[in-house]
Parts: C-alpha cells; sequence; structure tokens
C-alpha cells in the first residue's frame, strides 16, 4: 500500500486501537491534520496544547489505554512539556506525535524550530526524531510498545513536516525488535519465598501499596492478599482506590498529609510491604528514618527505584502482574493463620485510626472544605471518577473523598502540577463516557487551563467542576502561615474574577454555594443535572490541611489538628 | 570517592548520546570520562564511561538508570572483570633548543612518542594506563604545557569473551 507519512501515522494509531487523539493543529501538522479530516479520525480539538496532553493523561490513567497527542513544532510542542513530566512521572502512557520542521530546515533555527528531542530526552521514557518516512511504522510500532509494558511512561515521536507528505511502500510490523527492550518483566520466584517467609515471621506488617498496583491493574491482588493477611494497609497518593475506602484495615494514605495511623504504623511495624511504589520525599518524610523498626520488602518492576531512596531489605523485582497472583497463591498455600497472628496489631492500628481520623471543625454557617468534599463524596456512586488540582483542595479530596476503585482517583502526584485537573477531568470523561467525573480544583489551579472550558463545552462532555474557592493560594499560604511569619506573599487572590461568569462565558453552567445549607439544598441537585457545570464553592481562606509531616521531619511528628 | 568504568553497548541511532549525557547529568551522576565509538557491529556503538561514585549502592543506580534507557544494549563494570584499560594523551609543550633533549629523556623514559615537531613546540603522545599519563603530565608540568587532549579511558576485557557474551 502506498500512502504518506501522514497517512501512515493514522493508519498506525487504528492498528495500536487508538480510538481518539487529543490535539491541536499548527503549520508542520498541515498534513497530518488534512488525512485526519479525510479519514474523520476523532481528534478532540483542546484550547492549549497543555490541555491535551493532560486530557490524553486523564485518558489514560482513566481507561488504562495509551492516551495519544498531535501538537506542531516549536511552540507547539513546548507547550506539551509540563504534560509530558506530569505525566512520566507518574508513570502514565502517552504517545505525542509532533510535527518539526523539514528536513532541509533542521538546525538552521527556522521558523517554529525547537529541539524537542533534547528538551523532552529528560522526562521521557524514550523519544525519536523522524526524518525518513520509510522508519514511521517501525518508530509508531516501537513507542506504544515502550510506552505500555514494563513501566508505562510517555514516548515522544518528532516528525519532520516534509516526512508526512513522503509517500512510503506502508506495512505495519507485527513484530518489536529493540535489542536494549523487550518488556518483558518476569523476576525471580525465589525473592517471593524470602517475601513470604518475612511475612511468617512478622508480628507487625503493613501492607504499603503505591500507583504500580494501579497501573497495573492488579488491585484485585492485592485486596485478595489483605484480606488473606488481615493486616493492616496502606497507600500512596496515587495508590488510592487499590484497596476500597471503608475496607476495614485500610487506613488511607500515608506521608505529609497522609493519616495518623498510616504514619505511624509505619513507624511501628516490624515488616513493610511496599508494592509498586517509589519512596518519594512526600511519603516518607525523613527518609533516613523512614520504617526504622521495619524489615521492608520492595516489589517494584523498575531496578532503578530498588535502594535509590530508601534502602529496602528484601526486592521482588519483576511486573506486579508477574509476582502479585504469586504471591497471593503462596500465602493461601501457608497453613498459618495470619488472621490471629497480626490480630493485636489489626486492633492497636485500627484504635488509631478510630481515636484520629481525618478531621475538620464546623464553624457556623460557613462551608468547610472538607465537609464539602465529604458531602460530594457522599452524592455520588462507587463508579466515580474524581480528579483533583494541586493544592489544599487536593489534599481534602485524598483524606475525604471516599475512592473506591482503582483508576478513579486521578491526580497529578509527582510533580504536583497545577492546572493538571480540569484538562484531565476531560480526557477522563472521554474514555469514560459513562461514568460521572468530579473535578475537585482550587481557585488558583482553575484558572491555570481554564480555557479548556470551552472544549468541555463544544464536546458536551459532562464534568463537574467543584471550586474549593479560598481566596488565596492555599497550599502556599498554609506554608506562609506556618514557616513565614503569615506573610502572604503574592499568595492571595482576592481579585474580581467571577468563576461563574467564566465557566458561563464558555458555555458551562455555573453555580455559586456560599452557606452550608447549601450542601444539603443545592448540591445534590446540581450534580444530578446533566451537562457540564461549575460550583463556585466559597470556603474560608485560613484552613490547614492536616495532620501535616513538616519538610524533613519524621513520619511521626505530625502536626495533628482538628477534633 | 570510587571509580569505576563501565562498558556500554547502545544502539547506533541518532539521539543515543543525548540520551546517555542527558541521564547522567539528570542524574548528576559524576563523570571522570566518556568517549564513544564504532564497534566491531555496525549497528553499536561502544561507550566507554569512567564515573565516580561514593558507594556501591550509588553504582548500582548509574547502571541501573542507565539500562532503562531504551537504546542500551548492555552494561558491563569492566573494573569488576579482570580488563585492560587504557587512554590515549595528546600533550603540546613548548619546547626550545635549551629544554629539548630534556623533553626527550622524559619522553624515552615514559616510552611515550614525538609525533610533531616545530622551532617552538613539541607535540607527544601516550597511550597507557591512567596512572602513567597522569605521571607524565606531573613530570612535564615543570614546562610550558600549551593543551592537553585526553580521550578517557577505554577498556576490554582479558581473555575470549566479548562484552556483548558477559
Ligand atoms: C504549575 C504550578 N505552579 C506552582 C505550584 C506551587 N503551588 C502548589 S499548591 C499552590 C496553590 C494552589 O492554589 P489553589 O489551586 O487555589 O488550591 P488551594 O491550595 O487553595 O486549595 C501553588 C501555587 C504548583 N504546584 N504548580
Amino acid at each position: 500500500m502506498l500512502i504518506n507519512g501522514a497517512q501512515a501515522v493514522l493508519e498506525s494509531l487504528k492498528k495500536e486501537g487508538v480510538d481518539v487523539v487529543f490535539g491541536y493543529p499548527g503549520g508542520a501538522v498541515l498534513t497530518l491534520y488534512d488525512e485526519l479530516y479525510k479519514m474523520n479520525f476523532r481528534h478532540i480539538l483542546t484550547r492549549h496544547e497543555q490541555g491535551a496532553v493532560h486530557a490524553a493523561d486523564g485518558y489514560a490513567r482513566a481507561t488504562g489505554k495509551v492516551g495519544v497527542v498531535f501538537a506542531t513544532s516549536g511552540p507547539g510542542a513546548t507547550n506539551l512539556v509540563t504534560g509530558i513530566a506530569t505525566a512520566a512521572i507518574d508513570s502514565v502512557p502517552l504517545v505525542c506525535i509532533t510535527g518539526q520542521v523539514g528536513n532541509p530546515y533542521i538546525g538552521k533555527d527556522s521558523f517554529q524550530e525547537a529541539d524537542v528531542c533534547g528538551i523532552t530526552t529528560p522526562i521521557t521514557k524514550h523519544n525519536y526524531l523522524v526524518k525518513d518516512a520509510k522508519t514511521l511504522p517501525r518508530v509508531i510500532k516501537e513507542a506504544f510498545f515502550i510506552a505500555r509494558t514494563g513501566r508505562p511512561g510517555p514516548v515522544v515521536i518528532d516528525v519532520a513536516k516534509d516526512v508526512f507528505d513522503t509517500k512510503i511502500e506502508y506495512e505495519y510490523p507485527v513484530k518489536v525488535r529493540l535489542k536494549g527492550y523487550n518488556g518483558d518483566y518476569t523476576g525471580n520466584a525465589k525473592e517471593i519465598d524470602a517475601a513470604v517467609e518475612a511475612i511468617e515471621q512478622a508480628k507487625r506488617p503493613l501492607v504499603f501499596v503505591g500507583g504500580g498496583v494501579v497501573g497495573s491493574d492488579m488491585a484485585n491482588e492485592i485486596r485478595a492478599i489483605c484480606e488473606r493477611l488481615a493486616a493492616p494497609v496502606t497507600c500512596t497518593l496515587l495508590g488510592l482506590g487499590s484497596v476500597s475506602a471503608g475496607t476495614k484495615g485500610f487506613l488511607g494514605f500515608a506521608g505529609m498529609h497522609g493519616s495518623y495511623a498510616a504514619n505511624m504504623a509505619i513507624m511501628n511495624a516490624d515488616l513493610l510491604l511496599c508494592i509498586g511504589m517509589r519512596f518519594s520525599d512526600r511519603v516518607t518524610g525523613k527518609v533516613s528514618e523512614f520504617a526504622p523498626k521495619a524489615k521492608i520488602v520492595h516489589f517494584e518492576i523498575d531496578p532503578a527505584e530498588v535502594n535509590k531512596n530508601v534502602e529496602v531489605d528484601l526486592r521482588v523485582l519483576g511486573d506486579l502482574r508477574w509476582s502479585l497472583p504469586i504471591l497471593r497463591k503462596k500465602l493461601f498455600a501457608r497453613a498459618k493463620n495470619f488472621a490471629a497472628e497480626f490480630a493485636p496489631w489489626l486492633e492497636e492500628v485500627t484504635k488509631m485510626q478510630a481515636e484520629h481520623p481525618f478531621g475538620y471543625s464546623e464553624e457556623g454557617d460557613v462551608i468547610k472544605p472538607a465537609a464539602l468534599i465529604k458531602k460530594v463524596s457522599e452524592l455520588c456512586d462507587d463508579d466515580t471518577i474524581a480528579v483533583t488540582d494541586v493544592g489544599q483542595h487536593q489534599m481534602w479530596a485524598a483524606q475525604f473523598f471516599d475512592v473506591k476503585q482503582p483508576r478513579h482517583f486521578l491526580t497529578s502526584g509527582g510533580q504536583g502540577t497545577m492546572g493538571y485537573g480540569l484538562p484531565a477531568a476531560m480526557g477522563a470523561k472521554v474514555g469514560c463516557p459513562k461514568k460521572r467525573v468530579v473535578l475537585f480544583t482550587g481557585d488558583g489551579s482553575i484558572m491555570m487551563n481554564c480555557q479548556e472550558f470551552a472544549t468541555i463545552a463544544d464536546n458536551d462532555l459532562d464534568v463537574k467542576v467543584v471550586v474549593v474557592h479560598n481566596s488565596i493560594l492555599g497550599m502556599v499560604g498554609q506554608w506562609q502561615r506556618l514557616f513565614y511569619s503569615h506573610h502572604y506573599s503574592q499568595s492571595e487572590l482576592k481579585g474580581k474574577t467571577d468563576f461563574v461568569k467564566l465557566a458561563e462565558a464558555m458555555g458551562v453552567k455555573g453555580y455559586r454555594l456560599t452557606k452550608k445549607e447549601e450542601l444539603n439544598t443545592e448540591l445534590p441537585r446540581i450534580l444530578a443535572e446533566e451537562g457540564a457545570a461549575l460550583i463556585d464553592v466559597i470556603v474560608p481562606e485560613e484552613e490547614d490541611v492536616l495532620p501535616m509531616v513538616p519538610g524533613g521531619k519524621r513520619l511521626d511528628q505530625m502536626v495533628l489538628g482538628g477534633n | 570517592m570510587e571509580k569505576y568504568l563501565l562498558a556500554v553497548l547502545v544502539d547506533n541511532k541518532p539521539g543515543v548520546l543525548t540520551h546517555v549525557s542527558g541521564l547522567i547529568s539528570r542524574r548528576a551522576f559524576n563523570i571522570e570520562s566518556i568517549s564513544a565509538g564504532y564497534t566491531e557491529e555496525p549497528e553499536v556503538t561502544r561507550i566507554n564511561i569512567v564515573v565516580s561514585v561514593e558507594s556501591e549502592n550509588e553504582l548500582e543506580q548509574v547502571i541501573n538508570q542507565l539500562s532503562k534507557l531504551i537504546d542500551v544494549i548492555k552494561i558491563v563494570n569492566l573494573s569488576k572483570a579482570e580488563s585492560i584499560a587504557r587512554e590515549l594523551v595528546m600533550i603540546k609543550i613548548r619546547a626550545t633548543k635549551e629544554n629539548r633533549a630534556d623533553i626527550i629523556d622524559i619522553v624515552n623514559v615514559f616510552r611515550a612518542k614525538i609525533v610533531d615537531v616545530t622551532k617552538e613546540n613539541v607535540v607527544i603522545e601516550l597511550t597507557g594506563q591512567q596512572h602513567k599519563i597522569d605521571a607524565l603530565v606531573e613530570v612535564l608540568s615543570e614546562y610550558k604545557i600549551i593543551e592537553i587532549a585526553r580521550t578517557g579511558a577505554i577498556a576490554l576485557s582479558r581473555g575470549p569473551v566479548p562484552v556483548k557474551n558477559m
């Protein structure tokens, strides 16, 4: 089949099962967009390339499929950078296809030329510059393979403009042949035996679940393992949903704003089963005193994560899809009554949890952010996808929204990217049209991609946007209150922006809630309505997210609060 | 700080060197030297890296992070295997009628070679282990060194087995 490079791209996407692309056109991708037009390929035109890449990320996290992005050369491609970095650190599979200036213009500082491979090298799993049209099918095949296998991540394919116009004899490769990467992460079962042995010896084990469990769709295995052990379990921010909120022994997430019980359990456990996580500083607190009494077992696909931040005692290297089913079988094959063995410990931590739940105090007539999120959570079914932006509202969402399933809590964990929320929620809705999608955002974050209300309206995407409106860059304000003598340097947002009008200007309904009782009288009706809506919820300015482990402190040196 | 010599086999594709050097800088690894060249297989480039690390753990990080690069085919720590390491240096040095004989003596003692001579200078070439090269540079530092070019160390394992089969 003799076709041009642009057709080859789209044919290849079809072969990879891609049903939608998020993108934005421009000079270097005109031919690509022309073929897209002729083929009627589904494409969501965002209003900013950053919106496109976060949307593809939200789509990928919600569905488990690879998110696909198109952008033009130069500024189009550089607008993707934040989104690619966000996806990379959270191990989200993306394929971003960017136009590059034509072959004769490369390296000449031509119009809209930027070294996209140079710029994206540190934030991609791999990248390609395609100068020869004949290599395009192979490169696309490899890109999808690399993005979705192993530890997933973003791949950039930068395609010289003339490649899209060049005719090639098209054949899509059946197999990927890469000398340095085969995508097979089967490990050594002896390492699992050692882990089982450690569990047999333990008295105070804690299961610690990371985003890897979500990304590998292994939540069911984790649930079975936790049930078998009847041991307490905690998770990272990205692990939320692996274990259903409300499960006995589930302590909520751990770390800087994690639960008292989870952090204390880490400090007192004699065995930590860390599964698909990377020991971020947000999770460990003072790293040298993380889990001082525990033997640490690390189940991990990426060898470079083992001993990177925390030295572990045992490792089980390999894909969780390989290791966890074996671990489950081996645990079920043991005669030991784990539940009886671990019961005193489980009771100790559940008691801590009961004594120090995530809390907040009611005050008069105002809406407290935590109360708001709790109420939204109550009004949502178990299949609701909760998305967040970044800041205090993100932490409150993690604390008070009951996440019941994996891939149902989407948040920028590793980068903490403000502006992630709205486009990601949009992408999640595109990927899961039957599920309800709710975004929690702040009056700061929402402005960093609010242009996507236009995309949401034009595509009739039913996303409910809850703006936790505290008139401040809340998380910045919290640190300024605590550590910078209450100097609100450039963090106050007492402007004239009317979020209701902002949404309405772009074709999304807007509502405003100011009084506590409206959580009962107004909120249920608004959430039940068809179609996208922004709900501007006015909350007090000075509210701390607690507990809090101040930077560099041990996990048991939490500042507590509430009641 | 311990030094290790890593032989890194990579795909001979555009972008490879960006990927390798980008990784080294963003992970803040300490690199003493890095050199790359063709091998017996046209599709494979060999990068020789001398890395300096505080601990075995840090070395493991360097190797694991490099291994993650898609275009890295294989990494062998040649400091652990029995191996022969060599470096090439070229030194341009001011040489006058008065001191030329002294310089030639030094060159002979080190079994180095003079590869270029003018009225004002000589260029000396030496291949050897790093400490030998360091010693030559040290001795010549009494004279006026105009410039030095060093390749960084490269190495092969002893015996018939190539790195790709190790
Ligand atoms: C792109 C980006 N810029 C800056 C920051 C630093 N930052 C972290 S939280 C935060 C405040 C967020 O304010 P808002 O969205 O209103 O949420 P709130 O904390 O008030 O809930 C800022 C500025 C960031 N995380 N991301």
